[in-house]
């Protein structure tokens, strides 16, 4: 997994609540069995329209967010199925942040495993957020993950708060699974110990 | 004296390998389920790492997305060449880690969360995942399920554990009986409307009360498996002498002492006097009519005899934009009833609502009716199983009399990753668990509702409340 570096890039608003998974990526590109191939899948449904064309009045078409590395969202951010092609897929489309007010909990464990920074905020510090960076010339936030820190438009700072395993996961970019391996005997010692719950 | 704890606590602590911090435990799983198209990922990490699978024994790989649901013999009469990929792929990962199967042709074959409970791989006081959300149905027996993406799929198939976030308990109260007419679906979809789409989020809910201890179990099923769209991410019912009757006797229960044993087990996974809930929530079920969602979120939803409502009414500005987005998508108007919505389709399926209760009683409300013209109907059994048993119970014969198509077991239109979808703009009646844009189909209007409800509004071509007809 890549390590999570200080971002300053553009930021895209996309304010609605429980935008779910099935919108991030849509079931017609959950067909592979690699984890290629999906940048093009993202938000697909909702941002072109019928006939493929790209649609003005979504944020992520529009010349002002074309690069973002961000993005804004609302509540609930990631409901619904477990696919983890929707995180592969904003990681491929270049989004490494997302700042929510809250996220589904599946789709939260899927952003920490693949080093994409989910931060949440209160409801109207993201608002604000979404202000400023419709309101700016130049939409960009500097996200800080050393020091917990956001830099807004205007240069305000705003500090965020992460449980500091994740922060650490994020920052040295760990491979989950050779971290717990090294506790292999304590996962042993527990087998040796339980009750085989198909086995009274 | 110990600490008085809840069911959700017992299971956790009973599973704990080991404490990371305050908030996070290694968790040993005792079962984990795949399917053909959240896995190939998973595996292909552990194969590029050159790891092997810890207990190979203690997974179970179903094929139930992306199949048809027609009949066939054979992958060759598959014309998605993607999908039979992903199939193949799925059996030869199976064979090369020695995993148990149920391809498409074995008999007990069927949706994941269907097939699990129906073979006793799931019993009370358990752990088990699967890189689906609806994993929460296990919690109906008393079992912790949850879902996983898939780098946690890999990490449980290397190491037989997750690194766990423990959740805050929550309990929700239905309060008085369950009125005649009204449903495990409907209770679930309440629940969902009154806390919203992320009112669960970060707890396990417990459900509890007088109308649970009423439902048979796969009613509790039906509660379980939604409550994930309320954010909950783990959903339980203590186990009581339903569940144990449910569980025993199938294929991977313990049998004779070994279920003497357990039993004694399972009766200690209840959440004890005084136990200490992180939230609450109490739900008058005298208030709970048949519901059915309007919008495409599950918490936009309503009673049957309620009406479309206005955006304009709603306070938080992201909130009544959502509305105003969604009614826009459903082509409906705020203010018009309920029942006055016309239906195109019907779907009666997914691993909410197609275990043979359900299929018993919508055949309850199609015996010598037949569905309305020019409405689509098909039925898709959750399990090979499942179709058996309707079958050879006459249910089968029931469906197709009435009009609807009898199809084989999976996913299917539920989300329609198969050749089963809802074409762009037309409206469907479906038993299924979301309501989502574009879900069952891109453009597709999906309203959520009992298999009662999706009968009803099959034979009548609008939405109709269940109760009227009941009363013929
Ligand atoms: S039936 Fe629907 S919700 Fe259930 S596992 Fe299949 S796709 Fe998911």
């Amino acid at each position: 997994m890549k390590k999570f570096e200080t971002l300053a890039a553009t930021a895209a608003p996309l304010f609605l609540p429980n935008v779910d998974t099935d919108v991030i990526m849509p079931k017609q590109f959950l067909k592979r069995i690699d984890r290629e191939g999906l940048a093009e899948g993202v938000f697909h449904d909702v941002r072109r329209t019928d006939d493929g064309m790209l649609r003005e009045d979504f944020p992520l078409n529009q010349a002002r967010y074309q690069e973002a590395k961000i993005l804004v969202a609302g509540r609930n951010f990631g409901c619904g199925s477990s696919r983890e092609h929707a995180v592969w897929g904003l990681l491929q489309a270049g989004i490494d942040v997302v700042i929510a007010p809250s996220f589904a909990g599946i789709f939260f464990g899927n952003c920490e495993k693949n080093g994409l920074l989910a931060i949440t905020l209160p409801e109207e510090q993201v608002s604000r957020i979404v202000d400023l960076v419709e309101g700016s010339e130049r939409p960009e936030l500097k996200v800080d993950l050393e020091n917990c820190q956001i830099t807004l438009p205007n240069d305000d700072v705003i500090d965020f708060e992460i449980q500091e395993a994740r922060r650490r996961n994020l920052l040295e970019g760990r491979d989950h699974v050779e971290t717990t391996l090294a506790k292999a005997d304590a996962i042993r010692a527990f087998e040796a110990t339980r009750q085989d719950p198909r086995n009274w | 004296m110990t600490t008085p704890q809840t069911l959700y606590e017992k299971i956790v602590a009973a599973h704990t390998v080991e404490q990371l911090d305050e908030e996070t435990v290694l968790l040993y799983v005792d079962f984990h389920i795949m399917n053909e198209y959240t896995s190939p990922q998973a595996f292909a990490g552990l194969h590029s790492a050159d790891r092997p699978v810890w207990r190979p024994e203690t997974h179970l790989a179903v094929v139930d997305h992306v199949n048809p649901t027609r009949s066939i013999k054979s992958l060759d009469e598959m014309d998605d060449a993607d999908a039979r990929l992903q199939i193949e792929n799925l059996g030869r990962n199976c064979q090369r880690h020695d995993i148990e199967i149920f391809d498409l042709f074995d008999t007990r074959q069927g949706i994941e969360h269907v097939v699990v409970p129906e073979n006793g791989y799931a019993l009370p006081g358990m752990v088990i995942a699967c890189g689906d959300s609806h994993t929460t149905t296990y919690g109906a027996l008393g079992a912790l399920g949850f879902g996983i993406g898939t780098s946690e799929i890999e990490h449980i198939l290397a190491t037989q554990t997750l690194v766990y976030q423990v959740l805050k308990p929550m309990r929700v109260r239905f309060e008085g009986a369950l009125p005649d007419g009204v449903t495990g679906k409907d209770m679930v979809m309440a629940f969902i409307a009154e806390a919203g789409v992320s009112g669960a989020v970060g707890y396990a809910v417990e459900f509890q009360g007088e109308a649970i201890s009423a439902l048979d179990v796969e009613a509790r099923m039906t509660i379980c498996n939604m409550a994930v769209e309320g954010g909950a991410r783990a959903a339980m019912i203590a186990p009581d002498e339903k569940t144990f009757s449910y569980v025993s006797g199938r294929p991977r229960s313990p049998q004779g002492e070994g279920l003497d044993a357990a039993k004694a087990h399972w009766k200690t996974l209840q959440s004890d006097p005084g136990a200490n809930w992180a939230k609450e929530i109490v739900i008058d079920m005298t208030r709970i009519a048949p519901q059915v969602t309007w919008g495409t979120s599950p918490d936009q939803c309503s009673p049957v005899n309620g009406q479309v409502p206005d955006p304009a009414a709603i306070d938080v500005a992201s909130d009544r934009a959502a509305a105003e987005r969604a009614l826009e998508y459903m082509g409906l108007t705020p203010g018009m009833k309920i029942s006055d919505i016309h239906i195109d389709r019907v779907f009666i399926g997914s691993c909410t609502n197609s275990r043979i209760e359900d299929l018993r009683a919508a055949a309850r409300i199609l015996e010598g009716k037949r569905v309305a013209d020019g409405v689509v109907a098909i039925a898709v059994p959750g399990s090979q199983a499942v179709k058996r048993e309707a079958e050879a119970e006459g249910i089968a014969d029931i469906f197709r009399d009435a009009g609807f198509e009898w199809r084989g077991s999976g996913c299917s239109m539920c989300l329609a990753m198969n050749d089963d979808f809802v074409p762009a703009g037309e409206r469907c009646a479906s038993s299924t668990n979301r309501n989502f844009e574009g879900r069952q189909g891109r453009g597709a209007r999906t309203h959520l509702m009992s298999p009662e409800m999706v009968a009803a509004a099959a034979v009548t071509g609008r939405v109709t409340d269940v109760r009227n007809l009941q009363k013929d």
